[in-house]
């Protein structure tokens, strides 16, 4: 089953990054679709519904990764 | 943001300190790298963590390379600078941004905290998700209606400017529907709400607005795929002209180490990847706070293109709801006419007894009516002030013996006699929207080159409006599948330009799907036309297309500005570096400059636009 959910980022600063977030999380294993929306501030991902508590830190990891200050709401 | 700026001012003073001390030495060296390192510190560190993880193109590591690539030349000045104008630039970014997302949460200030739950008359705080169809809620006076629903009992007025951008409070009253988002204003409600909170009007709007950003116009997709190549290759080409001039023609290393520099500063797409989705959400913010939804980037800039409108009339151009249009009177006054019309259909709840009544406008006094008989299909025979008064359709007047006067006005006539004799007709039609031939005029003023309208009216009808409106292309008596299939072939004539379908909503679905762009008239709350249409109008009102349009083409061309700037500096900026003829000054701000005049450019789309 998949699903989509909204997460929330946290002190998401810079454009260029977020669009960087958008692809590397987009390519992780059992997510099917990703968006980070940087006015909005807000990470959609949709995959598989058993994996996504999984998919979230690993968003999570790679959002940090790529801007320090920024961070998924869990 | 106060630290940073207070950062930032301190670190300027010891730049300038730096500057000003003239001989080279260790305190002018000390006050410029100090300048250097308060402004930097945080992007140096940063860039170590990058570098680390293996991020390469990373605008920190970039800058810190070109910053102590600078130092390394003895271009403390310029290093310094460099930091300096990127943290002012950041610090630009990061309030235009702020700004942006304030203009956004006001947008989402609809949301409803709680609903007031009557269980068994007291009423009770709950979420508004967990509100049921068909139960009963409070609204007092002050508060946001939470939920969609019909009133039960009260009657007040409601403010629905964040709903339909329309500044006029709006009474209701008994029975009549209530949307979500409206704020009740003087007296207190009690709703029976109709839909559950996720499917009504507020939350679908929410939903809208939150999501609109997520469908990327092409613009936006051309920007992101631009500043995927363009960095590696920026950053390539530096890494060229630092190695290729010395070491194959004996070329001295630093003034060539020093135009890479360049490069790398110049290589942040940042100025485009900030500015341009921001042109956008600014123009769908700034469209939303005037009651008209846009559900994408894409479909702004596909409304900015439209040279063709086609309007489905009734609920559009009209106001889908009957009213008299006409009063013509025989041997009688005008006021009389309406007024007995008006007392003899007093207690008929018809249609047509509805707009006499209004057109009337007065109070109806029941004492003034009696001994009324109705003949289902024709009409009614009523004593009003003593006098026998019959109203009805040409058929009625007949069957009395009296002579109707024939005419050829669209709509419905309604016939009227007084004691025996008869006293003239009043019309009954769709009318107009006030503003729709002031629409019309503005979409051609805009270049709309074409204009038709599709009515299922018959043909003098539709030929009456149209003349009034100004419109001269007109297609009646359509069944449904006939307006797809108009507009299929209106499509597949092509042209440059796009083509716009606007309807009521409720039954176009499948030709506001068709076109290019499907704008709806949403208000008074319904649900299919959010669902079916690209643009919803909320408040109705025509004038809102070509105002659409306005804030589109707005938009589009700031976002255009936006880009040829963009690009243009870098590129020149980059082709100066290589020759030799620009300095780090100007990469800098080629960068950081740049983005921030392109923000404050942007941001002009929050801004209000008239017609």
């Amino acid at each position: 089953m998949t699903t989509k959910r909204t997460y929330a980022l946290q002190n998401l600063g810079c454009a260029a990054c977020a669009a960087k977030m958008e692809k590397k999380i987009g390519a992780l294993d059992g997510v099917q679709a990703c968006t980070v929306n940087f006015l909005t501030s807000k990470l959609i991902i949709e995959g598989e519904e058993a994996q996504l508590p999984q998919i979230a830190q690993e968003a999570n990891r790679i959002v940090r990764r790529i801007e320090p200050k920024a961070s998924v709401k869990l | 943001m106060t630290r940073r700026l207070i950062r930032i001012i301190i670190s300027a003073a010891l730049f300038v300190a730096g500057l000003l001390v003239k001989e080279p030495g260790a305190l002018r060296l000390a006050l410029l790298l100090g300048a250097y390192a308060l402004a930097g510190w945080d992007v140096l560190w940063y860039a170590v963590r990058h570098l680390v993880n293996g991020q390469v193109f990373d605008e920190n590591l970039l800058m810190s390379i070109a910053t102590v690539g600078a130092i390394a030349i003895g271009e403390y000045p310029e290093a310094t600078a460099v930091m300096l104008f990127y943290q002012v630039g950041e610090l630009f970014q990061s309030y235009a941004v702020d700004r942006s997302r304030r203009s956004i949460a006001e947008l989402m200030d609809l949301r409803p905290e709680e609903a007031w739950l009557l269980r068994d008359g007291q009423p009770i705080s709950v979420d508004p998700e967990d509100v049921q169809p068909g139960q009963h809620i409070l609204v007092r006076p002050g508060d946001r209606i939470p939920l969609d629903g019909v009133v039960l009992s009260g009657g007040s007025t409601l403010d629905t400017a964040a709903l339909t951008g329309e500044a006029m409070p709006r009474d209701i009253g008994l029975g009549d529907m209530v949307l979500s988002g409206a704020i009740n204003l003087t007296a207190p409600l009690t709703i029976e709400v109709s839909a559950p909170y996720g499917e009504s009007t507020v939350a679908r709007i929410l939903d809208l607005v939150e999501n609109a950003s997520n469908r990327k116009s092409q613009s936006e997709t051309f920007i992101t795929r631009f500043s995927a190549i363009y960095t590696p290759v920026v950053v390539g080409l530096a890494a060229l002209l630092a190695a290729v001039p010395p070491l194959l023609f004996q070329q001295p290393f630093e003034a060539w180490l020093y135009r890479a520099l360049q490069f790398l500063v110049v290589s942040c797409p940042c100025a485009l990847v900030v500015s341009i989705p921001l042109s956008f959400f600014g123009g769908i913010g700034g469209a939303g706070r005037q009651g008209i939804l846009v559900k994408g980037s894409n479909y702004l800039e596909t409304l900015a293109q439209a040279d063709r409108v086609v309007f489905d009339k009734t609920g559009t151009l009209t106001q889908g709801v009957f009213a008299v249009a006409q009063v013509m009177p025989e041997g009688i006054s005008r006021e009389d006419l309406l007024a007995l019309a008006a007392h003899a259909e007093a207690h008929s709840a018809h249609p047509i007894a509805q707009s006499l009544r209004a057109a009337w406008g007065q109070h109806i006094d029941f004492q003034r009516v009696a001994d009324v008989r109705e003949t289902g299909g024709r009409g009614l025979s009523a004593l009003v002030d003593d006098r026998r008064v019959l109203v009805g359709n040409a058929a009625w007047m007949r069957e009395n013996s009296l002579t109707p006067t024939a005419t050829d006005a669209a709509g419905t006539l309604i016939h009227a006699a007084v004691d025996g004799r008869y006293a003239g007709a009043i019309l009954i039609a769709d009318r107009e929207k006030p503003q729709a031939a002031q629409a019309v005029q503005a979409l051609r003023a805009l270049g709309v080159r074409r204009i038709a309208m599709l009515t299922g009216d018959s043909e003098p009808a539709a030929h009456l409006v149209a003349r009034q409106l100004g419109i001269d292309e007109v297609h009646h008596s359509l069944l449904p599948q006939d307006k797809v299939a108009l507009v299929d072939s209106m499509l597949a004539e092509g042209g440059r330009g796009k083509l716009c379908f606007v309807g009521d909503g409720i039954n176009d679905a499948p030709v506001l799907a068709r076109a290019d762009v499907g704008v709806a008239m949403g208000g008074l709350g319904s649900g299919a036309a959010i669902e079916a249409a690209d643009i919803v109008l909320m408040d109705d009102n025509p004038l809102k297309l070509p105002l659409a349009m306005r804030i589109a083409r707005k938009t589009l061309r700031i976002a255009q500005q936006n880009a040829v700037f963009a690009i243009g500096v870098k590129v020149v900026v980059l082709a100066l570096s290589a020759l030799g003829y620009a300095s780090l000054w100007s990469a800098v701000f080629a960068d950081v400059g740049v983005t921030a005049l392109a923000v404050l450019n942007a941001l002009r789309t929050l801004r209000k636009t008239t017609l």
